[in-house]
């Protein structure tokens, strides 16, 4: 690299803090809305770093639901990350030590994991440090600014901003939905569980958290068992 | 919301999401070998998003199953950003743009 590690991560690191700062802010209005001061909403998102997870938790606290309720739903939402992180661990060089990795995985998202994995070659602190520097500041102030301020802007803006998140959520599953079969079954099994979750009577009464797990866990079923992904490796061996 | 109920949700969802992204990390460090393990893990982000979104979105302009206006502003919203997503644009671009589509659907509602 010619840049210093350091500055090409932080370089990096700026779309994604930008789009990060206008979700983010949507989500802080979310939050007031949901009965959390400005304070305990900046705290949720310095702490999680991560949309989908923290708008199922707001929900979830405005609901007044079981803690183990609320980690169920955590576990399966952020579930995704898990594999990110294996997948991450193959990337990082010998200066990555326990310690690197104990703070580098604290700002796994799935943007972050999308950039650094796209890097050619091994991963070294520097880049990975600066990688996550901008995104989490973007994430920390949007959602403070969202909940302290978004009271001021009129209900036109504050109404129209509520749809963001799921903007954001279109924007990662639609692309591979176009291209690929598989992941647009998965995608429709899941749309078509959801909607029975919430329409179909008795299926309705199950807690919101619980049902997003039932969803996700079948349709990921479902794809593995009808879509296995290949293993390159095993592919490309003779 | 008090402190004292809102600090065990924190706590949990903090500790949840971090203990996700940080075992994996730290201490598998070889590929997982299952395929139907792999698999389902790569399924499942589309498989989380799209049960959050789908019906959700219709809702997140305030739609309680009174007034209808909201749920055609969210619909509005919801198209654009399906045709922005569909051809590939960034998450900015999509977010932007359905918060447009919804504050058109509101100013046409404003002009009936």
């Amino acid at each position: 690299m010619s840049q210093k590690p350091f500055v090409t991560g932080l370089r990096h690191g700026i779309p994604i803090g930008l789009g990060y700062l206008s979700v983010a802010f949507a989500f802080g209005i979310q939050s007031v809305q949901a009965g959390l001061s400005p304070l305990q909403a900046l705290l949720i998102s310095m702490t999680n770093v991560t949309s989908a997870g923290q708008l199922a938790g707001i929900e979830l606290i405005a609901a007044g639901t079981a803690l183990t309720e609320m980690a169920l739903t955590q576990l399966t939402i952020n579930l995704r990350y898990a594999l990110m992180s294996i997948s991450l661990s193959q990337k990082l060089d010998g200066s990555m030590g326990t310690l690197q990795r104990l703070i580098f995985a604290f700002c796994n998202t799935d943007e972050i994991f999308a950039v650094a994995s796209a890097q050619p070659g091994m991963l070294c602190k520097q880049y990975c440090y600066g990688l996550m520097i901008v995104p989490w500041v973007g994430w920390s102030l949007g959602t403070v600014l969202g909940a302290a301020a978004g009271s001021l802007l009129p209900v036109f803006f504050r109404t129209a901003l509520g749809i963001a998140i799921y903007g954001m959520f279109l924007a990662i599953i639609l692309p591979p939905s176009r291209k690929s079969r598989a992941v647009r079954t998965v995608v429709l099994i899941a749309a078509a569980l959801a909607i029975a979750f919430r329409y179909v009577p008795g299926l309705s009464q199950v807690p919101p958290g619980y049902a997003i797990i039932c969803c996700a866990v079948a349709a990921a079923c479902a794809g593995a068992a009808l879509f296995p992904v290949e293993d390159k490796e095993e592919v490309d061996a003779p | 919301m008090s402190w004292s109920v809102y600090l065990p949700y924190l706590l949990v969802m903090a500790l949840t999401t971090y203990l996700i992204r940080m075992l994996p990390l730290t201490i598998f460090r070889k590929p997982i070998k299952s395929r139907f393990f792999r698999s389902f893990l790569h399924y499942v982000p589309y498989a989380v998003l799209t049960a959050m979104t789908i019906p959700g979105v219709l809702y997140s302009t305030g739609y309680d199953g009174g007034d209808i206006r909201p749920l055609v502003c969210a619909a509005a919203g919801l198209l654009v950003a399906v045709g922005f997503a569909w051809r590939g644009k960034s998450l900015l671009t999509v977010a932007i743009a359905a918060c447009l589509g919804v504050a058109a659907a509101q100013g046409l509602f404003l002009l009936i």
